[in-house]
Order: C-alpha cells, then structure tokens, then sequence
C-alpha cells in the first residue's frame, strides 16, 4: 500500500516537473476567498494577501517580518518640523505590470499616488463610489477623511501630503494595505471603455507578482512579474488554493498539495509537528484579547474592584485550556513583539485570597455580574465561552456570581460598545500597523468611549500621553510615554488582559525564505523553493 | 398531458411569490446587519454607519425595499452583492455547474447502488443480505456528511495517498471555463491527463454527497418492492414461469419504481442541503459554500438571490419529475 502511494507520488512529482507550465510554482492553501482585489474597499486579510501584498506595493512598507518601516515606492521622504507636512520622493523607473488585460505606456509618478488616495476620499471623484456601496473602510478607521487637507504633485516623482494637524503614526498608516499604489492609466482605460468595475476584479500594480486569474472561490493565480523594481521573483508561478477548513488545509499541506497553509486549528498543530517533511514558523501575534469591565457603572468605576477581580482569575489555566498552550498570558495592552513594550511592569499576581479581601476592604458584598462572551472563534481567543466558564468558577471562589450572556457577532460588537453596557465584556485585537498608538489610543483614549474602548474608561493622565506621542515622530520619545501609558494602565486596570495568541505557518521544508509577518499578513516575495 | 404540464406550471407563480417573500425576510430577520461585519472589531461611527446603509439603500422601509427587489427580479436583476460587489446572477452561472456536477454524479451513484440494494434487500428478505444491507443503509442515513467527509480524506487521502484531498481539479492544469462542468472542460481543453485528474478530484465528495440519497432510495425501493412482489399480477406472471429476473425487472421493478422516483425527485433538495458541507469539506467551488458564506456575512443580496435562483432550479426538478410521473403512471394524468 505505502509503496503504491510513494510510486502515485513519485509519478504526480515528476508530471509536475515535466510540464513546463508547471516550472517553479508555489502553492498557498489560503483559508477564504477574497472579498475582491481592490484592497481600499475592503478589511479581510485574505482580501491583502490576494491584492495588495503580491499585486501592489505602497510608498513605505513594512520591513518583512517586522513592524519597521523601510522605503517601497517612495525611495525616502521628509518631514517638516510641526509634522504637518510630509513629501515623499518616488522611486524612478519603477514599472506597472504588463498583463493579458493592459499594457502600460508609462512608469509610476505623482499623479498614480494621487489617484491612490483622492479616490477614498473626494466624494466628487468618479472613483469613489466606482462599485455599488464602496465604501473606504480602513481610509476612514485610520482617520484619514479628517487628518488630510491635500495631497499634491511637486513634480512629477515628488509627492506632498498635507495634513491638518501632527499625526506621528501617519508614516505607519501608509505602509497598510489601503495605501496601495494603483495605475492612473490603467483606471483611466478602464473609465474610458466603462468598465470601472474590473478595477476590483482585475488588478495592476508595480508588485511582485502579476495577476492572471481568479478562479471563483477555488483558485488564484499569479506569475513573477518580471519588470519588478525589486527584482524577478525566484519562483515562476504562485497559486492560491483557496480551502476554508483549516483540517482540510492540513490534509492538503501533508499531501503535498500546497507547500504553505494559512491558519491550522490549534488542535492540529502537534500533528503536523510529526510529519518529517514539514516546518513549522510561529511567532507571537500582533494581538491581544482582554475582559474590559464598564469603567462608568459602580461598582466596576473603582480600580481597587477591578484589580480584586483581576487577581481572582487564573489566566495561565484560560490560556492551557483554550489555547493548549498555542498563546501567552498578556500583562500589557500591547503584545510583546510591539516596540514600546513595557517589560518592567508585573501582571496582577494570581491570588484569590487577597482578591477576595481586597473585594471585601472596597466596600463590595454579594457582587453579582455579567461576563460576555463572543459568539466567534477569533485568532486572539478561540473559545470565548470557555474562557468566561474557567472566570466564572474563578470569580465564584472569592464570592462574585456570574452570569455569562452572548449575542449573535454583529450584534455583540454593536452592543459591547454602549455606555451602559451590563458587565465586562471580552474581546480582542489585532493590529493594523504595529504601532502602539493602533492599540493604546485607539482601545483606551477617551475620544474612543462609546466605541472602540469597551472600557469606557477615560483617564486624562493616559490620554495626555497619548496626545503627546502622536505630536512627535521621534520613536525614543514615543517610545518613553507609551512605556508611562502602559503603568498608568495596570494601575488602574479597566481591563483584565487575557492573552496574546500565537501565530501558526505550517509548510513543506522545501520551502525557503518564507518569512512569518507579524501583520498577520503572508508575504511571498523572497521565498523560494529548493530542487 | 398538455394541460397537465400547464397546471402544474400556474402553481410555480404563487409558489416563487411565497419563496421571494421568506427569502427576502429570512436573512433580514438575523440580528446583525453586513454594515456593521464589514468593519469587524473597529467601531464604525453611527452617522458613517447611517451613511453606508443609505448607499446600498438599505434604510428605506422594508416593503419599498421588497417591491424594488421584486421589479428587479421581473427584469431578471438579482442585484450585486454587498461584499464582492460582482452581480448575484454571474456568480451564481459560475458556481452552479460545479454543484450540478456534483449533485448529478451524486445522485448517478445513489441510484446506480441504491436500486440495485434496494430490488435485492427485497428479494432476500429477511436475510442476513437484506439485514446487512438496510443496517448499512441506515449508518449512511444517519452518517454526520462534516465527519464522514473528514474521515474519508483523511483515510483514503491522507494514509493511502489515493485521492486528492481537495479542489476540483490538480492546479497544474489551467484552461478557460467553457461549461462550467469540469469533466467536459477537461476534455475540451485537450490537456493531457485533465480528465483523468477531474474524475479523481469527484470521487470523495461523490461519495459523500451520494451517502445519505443512497441510503434513503435503497430504503424507498425496498419496501416499494416487497409491497409490489406481493401483487396478484406479479404471482401470475411467476406462475407463467416467466425467469425471476424478468419477473423481478419487468414486471415488479417498474411499478416499483413510481415511489422511487418521486423519492429521487425529493433528494434534489437533500443533495443542495448536503453540497453545502460537502463543498465546504472538498474546497468545492459551489454555490452551496458561496450561501454558508454569505449569510455569516449577512451579504442581503445574495442570500435572497441565491435562495431564488435556487428555490427556482428545485421547482423545476420537481416539475420535471411530475410530468415524469406523469408518463410512467397515466392515472396521475387525470
């Protein structure tokens, strides 16, 4: 039997290498299909990997593998000294792709930038509403329609970006994926034939791989593009399989039907360890899951309760049993691969003893509270239910009752926002840029309560760091008051911070250069794979 | 006849009105709206959130709403979706020769085994064949289709390296889809070895689809036929000394078949209701995922699209095998 099956393979290995259409092709067993290929219009990251990070690049791009930041299509830039203003001096020569659908008569300038952004926000511009319900998600969560008083063409590979007032991530929102640098001609063309749709359904960058095809809900195919400003990819083809069981992905990837999986099930991972012809990456996810109590309903408004309730769960016993280790215990707001860090702080020590004291010294008798659990598995907490289950028995030994509720996902998000809301709620995050002010500002500053902080906890000396470090762009400045940010934050405790998940790429070891991205994003440029 | 065709035809008009309706409301009825998916654990603002549901029109009274949708549908307009923003219609042409494909194997498999057992179960009631076979019937009926298909990968797939485990097709083969139905587009496209490579990416979701519909016809033919043996006319015919295989074929088989069929007709639906785990199983790219997909999404238009589109092709199904019945047994004619 084994040797029919190594014979089936050996035969299917070398019919693959024979055909010549079949050169050097790297298959990605992807985990959805994405939602389109114009990356401004959406927020999926299966929606990224397909578009902006193979067909398109941005002006600054995040270093592979990190959070920093390194030139893409604008070679460098500067910044005025109020912070106001930013000019970007575009990469010469740089090519757009030529495909079966169009052919480029010219190279990237001022006016593909332009046409990038003023698309997501003029509403009197033809693009922007070029789809039925477009709607410019990510340009208006980063608070782009308010920062930006202009974008304009120096000349023609110089760019100027106005904006109202200082933002010192602003640099870091242009590396995401809705700053993808599309073709002016292109768009253009295709205004000019009326066929503006197929912007989100044919796309054309300067990227490293050049779109051929969408297979619906089955396959996407790209090749190398061999005029990349960076360099002819090593590998010819690229394929992504789209397969949305993560089981299925793992049978896949053990088949040698594709040589890199997004997304196991924790529970696979172990086996897929055993499996001599694979490599597993990890790496601690840009994310973390917490239970923000209402900071504006007593008796949650009294730190010294918060803390109590903190220390009476065992948070190391939430991470085994949901995670099965695939996670770590977080202390801070901000995950660890995240620079500002602040490691000096210690996690409320687990103790129910001097919780329940502590409780008890606050004036608290017969508490009795709700805990909400999300109805989703999300990457930063698999099981919400468990995890309220092992808080709830936690709580119950220091004499807190609760109550676990839960509501259906889009309900749950709207309703864990309100003011009043009725208990602590649990949650999570995933950054979009990996920097702090993505996690502390936007979870934690009081312009976000009523919305992004569950907590609605407003605490002045935290929001005032936060206004000073987006004022500056130096990263040691930054650096020092989020480090502050994050003190204040454990004292006053409007969250228990949960975990920070791991992340999983499980693929053939004769894959090389695949680099894990702490974006959660899966990058295949560089990577190759060995004869 | 022709006036049997047209009565059955006039019930279709009432019937599409009542599945438009409950299409149309079911998905609004979940809590949720896809405005507010679209955004994830970012809270978008109200007036942002009012502004987009504005856009897709989606904040007029329900009934302004439903009128609207029901003259698109008159000028064959099943709207775009909310998420893809490509037409309901063009991705539902795309996905469903791959669900047809699926389903037709499907039930071609059911019935080829499922009559077979059935006639035989029948024949030796009461023996351990009959026993085995209906005790097997039975675990099929009853089979999880999620974790048989699971199983069945990692068996057939995984341990012995016989089968693909997912897709339609080995992705070193690339051609236009001219069919939609990958065994004709592989022979089409002239590639070598295409066709062969379709034929082993259908064989496990044939089988898990075929599972349950087999199971169900095997049952249906046995107790249709063990009611027909009994017939006065099928102990004539024995006692003609007719052979037992024309006895059984001819005779007993073919008044057998009446419930069978409308059974068969029954499982269209069934198999539409099992594509969806099997697709989501095999990576298929049918219509059954793109649904499952949608409704986490809350995607309006093409829930309600899709469950038209769909409503539409089992009427037809059934209208088909109405008339069907109609030739077999002339008595229903009247």
């Amino acid at each position: 039997m084994k040797k029919l099956s190594t014979l089936l393979a050996a035969t299917a290995i070398a019919t693959l290498m024979a055909g010549s259409a079949w050169s050097k092709t790297l298959v990605y067993c992807s985990e959805a299909s994405p939602e389109g290929f114009d990356p401004g219009l959406y927020t999926g990251g299966q929606t990224f990997d397909a578009s902006s990070r193979t067909v398109y690049n941005r002006l600054v791009e995040f270093k592979h593998g990190g959070t920093e930041l390194e030139p893409g299509l604008a070679e460098s830039w500067e910044v005025s000294a109020d912070g106001t203003e930013y000019t970007f001096k575009l990469r010469p020569g740089v090519k757009f792709q030529t495909t079966e659908y169009f052919t480029p008569t010219r190279e990237l300038n001022a006016d593909d930038v332009i046409f990038s952004f003023e698309r997501q926000y003029k509403a009197d511009n033809p693009w922007n509403k070029y789809v039925a319900g477009a709607s410019w998600e990510y340009f208006a969560g980063m608070g782009f329609p308010d920062l930006i008083q202009s974008i304009t063409k120096v000349d023609d590979l110089t760019v100027k970006f106005k904006l109202k007032q200082a933002e010192a991530p602003f640099l870091a929102n242009l590396g995401m994926d809705f700053a993808s640098i599309m073709s002016k001609e292109y768009a253009d063309k295709l205004a000019a034939d009326g066929k503006m749709e197929l912007l989100n359904q044919q796309p054309l960058g300067t990227g490293p791989f050049t779109f051929v095809a969408y297979q619906t809900d089955a396959a996407i195919r790209y090749k190398a593009n061999p005029d990349y400003w960076a360099g002819k990819e090593k590998i010819d083809d690229l394929v992504f399989a789209i397969t949305t069981d993560a089981a299925i992905r793992a049978q896949k990837l053990k088949a040698g039907e594709c040589h890199i999986m997004a997304y196991p099930n924790a529970a696979d991972v172990a086996e897929l360890k055993k499996d001599e012809n694979l490599t597993i990456l990890e790496q601690e996810g840009l994310n973390v899951s917490y239970l923000a109590y209402n900071t504006l309903v007593a008796p949650f408004d009294k730190a010294e309760v918060r803390k109590a309730l903190n220390m009476a769960v065992n948070k190391q016993a939430i991470v085994d049993a949901v995670f099965q280790g695939a996670a770590t215990v977080a202390k801070n707001p901000i995950p660890p691969t995240m620079w500002s860090y602040n490691d000096k702080i210690e996690d409320d020590k687990y103790d129910p003893a001097a919780a329940k004291k502590m409780l008890e010294d606050a004036g608290v008798k017969d508490l009795k509270m709700k805990i909400w659990a999300m109805p989703v598995a999300r990457p930063y907490m698999l099981n919400a239910r468990r995890a309220a289950e092992l808080m709830q028995a936690d709580l119950a030994a220091i004499g807190v009752t609760v109550e676990i509720v839960s509501y259906e996902w889009a309900e749950y998000l709207k309703l864990s926002s309100a003011k009043d809301r009725d208990g602590a709620a649990i949650l999570g995050w995933t950054g979009d840029n990996g920097d702090p002010d993505n996690f502390l500002d936007t979870l934690l500053g009081c312009d976000a309560v009523g919305g992004n902080n569950r907590a609605q906890w407003c605490n002045k000396e935290f929001d005032d760091l936060m206004t000073k470090a987006k004022a500056t762009a130096d990263v040691a400045e930054r650096t020092k008051f989020y480090e502050e940010a994050q003190v204040i934050f454990k004292k006053e405790a409007p969250w228990n911070t949960i975990d920070h998940s791991l992340v999983f790429v499980p693929m053939n070891k004769k894959v090389t250069g695949f680099v894990m991205d702490p974006l959660g994003i899966h990058r295949f440029n560089g990577v190759d794979i060995a004869e | 006849m022709l006036r049997f065709i047209f009565g059955r035809l006039a019930v279709l008009i009432p019937t599409f009105i009542g599945v438009s309706i409950i299409a149309f409301s079911f998905i609004r009825l979940l809590p949720g709206d896809p405005v507010m998916l679209m955004s994830g654990e970012r809270v978008m603002s109200p007036e942002r959130h009012a502004q987009i549901m504005t856009d897709l029109g989606l904040d007029r009274p329900i009934y302004i709403q439903y009128f609207d949708y029901l003259v698109n549908l008159l000028h064959g307009d099943f709207g775009s979706s909310i998420v893809t923003k490509r037409a309901v219609l063009t991705d539902f042409m795309q996905l469903f020769p791959a669900t047809i494909e699926l389903s037709l194997c499907a039930i071609i498999l059911a019935v080829a085994l499922g009559v077979p057992a059935g006639v035989l179960a029948a024949v030796k009631r009461g023996t351990w064949l009959d026993q085995t076979l209906m005790g097997t019937a039975l675990v099929g009926y009853s089979m999880p289709i999620f974790w048989w298909g699971l199983l069945l990968v990692i068996f057939f797939s995984g341990y012995l390296g016989w089968t693909p485990v997912s897709g339609r097709i080995s992705l070193m083969y690339f051609f236009p889809q001219v069919t939609g139905f990958m065994l004709i587009d592989s022979l089409i496209s002239g590639q070598a070895g295409a066709f062969k490579s379709a034929v082993t990416y259908l064989i496990l979701p044939t089988i898990v689809l075929a599972t349950i519909p087999l199971a169900v016809i095997a049952r249906q033919t046995r107790s249709a036929m063990l009611e027909v043996l009994g017939e006065d006319y099928v102990r004539t015919a024995r006692s003609k000394g007719l052979s037992p295989f024309r006895v059984i074929g001819v005779h007993a088989l073919r008044n057998a078949l009446i419930p069978v069929i409308t059974t068969i007709g029954l499982q269209v639906g069934v198999l539409l209701a099992g594509a969806i785990l099997t697709e989501t199983i095999f990576s298929w790219p049918g219509i059954g995922k793109w649904m499952v997909d949608s409704v986490f999404k809350r995607d309006y238009q093409v829930v309600q699209g899709g469950l038209m589109l769909i409503a539409a092709v089992i009427m037809i199904v059934n209208l088909i095998v109405d008339v069907l019945y109609g030739f077999i047994n002339p008595r229903i004619r009247h």
